[in-house]
């Protein structure tokens, strides 16, 4: 019992550590973010007599931030990518189109007609106005559905964990309970008993974890494959999900739902009307567990996302030294760094999954638990105090 | 305001709702056709490994107090075997003895019988003799009388001698 304590102030200590650091690395994105954009700017000028004079000038924050992004086509090599369709929800009704037409010849930002004019920018399909400049007040009813680089990377993610996991149960049905898992079945047994019998039972208790493992296995194996494909740097994998605060974000509303939807009357009281305490101190906590409620599920969606950006932006940072210093020779130190850190990545891709599923299953636990010796320990602390 | 957040923290829609779908069809698909069929595969399993391991127990448990008894039983045989030696034993030593009694008892009264007829005999030869004694006394008393009485005289003064013998006894 003590021990998993520890484990899991480790695991959240850990994940502040994670937090702190990634938010650091965030910020200054934010501020080369904000150069950038003066560059850009700057850039655009003299925009006639491109070439040779934009080869030199080499951005590092506008080339990571180009890999960590979203994109609505799938690079897969030199000038060759996959031209994703595009999927338009405005008050005019849906408009299907492949991204392609978004682009010139010179892989340059087009507009396309169709019920409205639309164009990239920075990445992101917007309505633009005749002079190819945002339209603020068309935007606000468009809703971008459409298949982008990393909905396709999820999708085939979707898709190996469908196979993986039907085959492997498959071989349940085919081989029977009595023989021992071979192959693939073998492979994902430990695995699946890893989420049971280290996340879900330690915390939600044997009685109850049956009913939310197919959650938290749904949950762990869609992060980890993700994390996964993340890291591959080509065309299977090459998309950020995991590393998507949308990704994240859905996520952690379903675990934030879940969490909610199977919360018990005492994990209520705990939260609004603290039992055992001063009916002052209980006024005082009320909005701080309140409060609780939401910033759990929120920091599991940060955490995911800034670990795996994080991860992401330090390997792609060590690759740029090579580009920044225009030498072969920098890839004596910016390739062993590299293969290190994507080392540590590959830890951190299960660490990742395993924390998120683990603190999911610690609120679940939280919210499910039955409070019998709560009344005991209050009154003994009640008379500590009296005394 | 929001323009200045960085776009990498700003959620866009069409992730969040193809993800929301493909989540929710993980959720279903895997749940019913992969973690449930698993997930039970795996329960039958660990409890029949439990059942094994519980009847591998009993079983031994079993053969253990069959030992026992098996060994209670060899036991109680070796004692009633004892028992029947010793029982026999003495009924052979009694079936001695008795016979050995009835041998003296039957020789004792041989030998009684034997005695008494060897006296009887005795007795009746004794007698024989005895007679036969007597009659030869008799007749050579007679012959002895009839020489020594063939005068008259002296055979009154012997009938006198005897009459005055007998007056004495």
């Amino acid at each position: 019992m003590s021990c998993s304590r520890i484990k899991s102030l480790l695991v959240v200590s850990f994940g502040l550590f994670a937090l702190l650091f990634s938010t650091s690395l965030l910020a200054n994105e934010n501020k080369a973010v904000a150069v950038d954009s003066n560059g850009v700017a700057t850039q655009e000028q003299p925009s006639t007599e491109h070439g040779a004079k934009k080869e030199e000038a080499f951005n590092v924050t506008e080339t990571i931030l180009e890999h960590i992004k979203d994109d609505h086509s799938w690079h897969l090599w030199g000038h060759t990518s996959i031209h994703l369709p595009v999927i338009v929800k405005t008050n005019k009704g849906f408009e299907f189109f492949s991204s392609e037409k978004l682009m010139d010849e010179h892989h340059e930002p087009a507009v396309y007609k169709g019920n409205f004019d639309y164009k990239l920018i920075e990445g992101k399909l917007k309505i633009v106005d005749a002079n190819g400049n945002e339209d603020k007040e068309a935007n606000k009813q468009l809703w971008d559905l459409s298949i982008t680089k990393n909905v396709a990377s999820l999708f085939v993610s979707v898709f190996i964990l469908l196979v993986v996991l039907l085959s492997s149960a498959a071989a349940y049905k085919k081989r029977g309970v009595t023989s021992a898992p071979k192959g693939l079945q073998s492979f994902m047994e430990p695995i699946i008993l890893f989420v049971r019998d280290e996340v879900a039972i330690p915390n939600i208790g044997a009685k109850k974890a049956g009913k939310y493992l197919p959650f938290l296995l749904t949950i762990f194996f869609l992060i980890l494959i993700n994390n996964f494909l993340g890291l591959i740097p080509f065309f299977p994998g090459g998309a950020n999900v995991s590393g998507n605060i949308a990704f994240t974000m859905t996520l952690a509303v379903f675990v934030f739902i879940v969490v909610n939807l199977s919360a018990n009357k005492s994990y209520w009281e705990h939260i609004f009307w603290m039992p055992g305490m001063h009916w002052s101190m209980k006024l005082f906590l009320a909005p701080i567990e309140l409060i609780g409620v939401f910033t759990k599920p929120i920091s599991l969606m940060i955490r995911l996302f800034a670990n795996i950006t994080a991860g992401h932006i330090l390997v792609l940072s060590l690759i740029c030294l090579i580009f920044i210093f225009k030498t072969v020779f920098a890839s004596a130190i910016a390739v062993p760094f590299a293969v290190f850190i994507g080392m540590i990545e590959l830890l951190v891709a299960f660490l990742q999954a395993f924390i998120f599923t683990m603190l999911a299953a610690m609120y679940i636990g939280m919210a499910t638990e039955e409070h019998h010796h709560h009344e005991e320990g209050h009154g003994e602390h009640k008379d500590l105090a009296h005394h | 305001m929001l323009l200045e957040i960085n776009p990498l923290v700003l959620p866009d829609i069409g992730l969040v709702f193809w993800n929301t779908i493909a989540f929710l069809l993980l959720l279903v698909v895997l749940g019913k056709f992969a973690w449930k069929p698993i997930i039970k595969a795996i329960n039958e399993r660990e409890s029949g490994i439990e059942e094994a391991l519980l009847k591998a127990d009993k079983m031994k448990a079993e053969i253990t107090a069959m030992q026992n008894e098996n060994e209670a039983l060899l036991a109680k045989a070796r004692e009633e075997r004892a028992v029947l030696i010793k029982e026999a034993k003495e009924a052979s030593e009694k079936m001695v003895a008795d016979a050995k009694d009835k041998a003296k008892s039957e020789y004792d009264r041989i030998l009684a019988d034997a005695q008494l007829a060897i006296t009887q005999q005795k007795n009746a030869a004794l007698t024989e003799v005895k007679n036969q004694v007597g009659a030869l006394v008799v007749e050579v008393a007679e012959k002895v009388l009839r020489k020594e009485l063939s005068n008259k005289a002296d055979q009154e003064s012997y009938i006198k001698q005897l009459a005055d013998g007998v007056k004495l006894n």
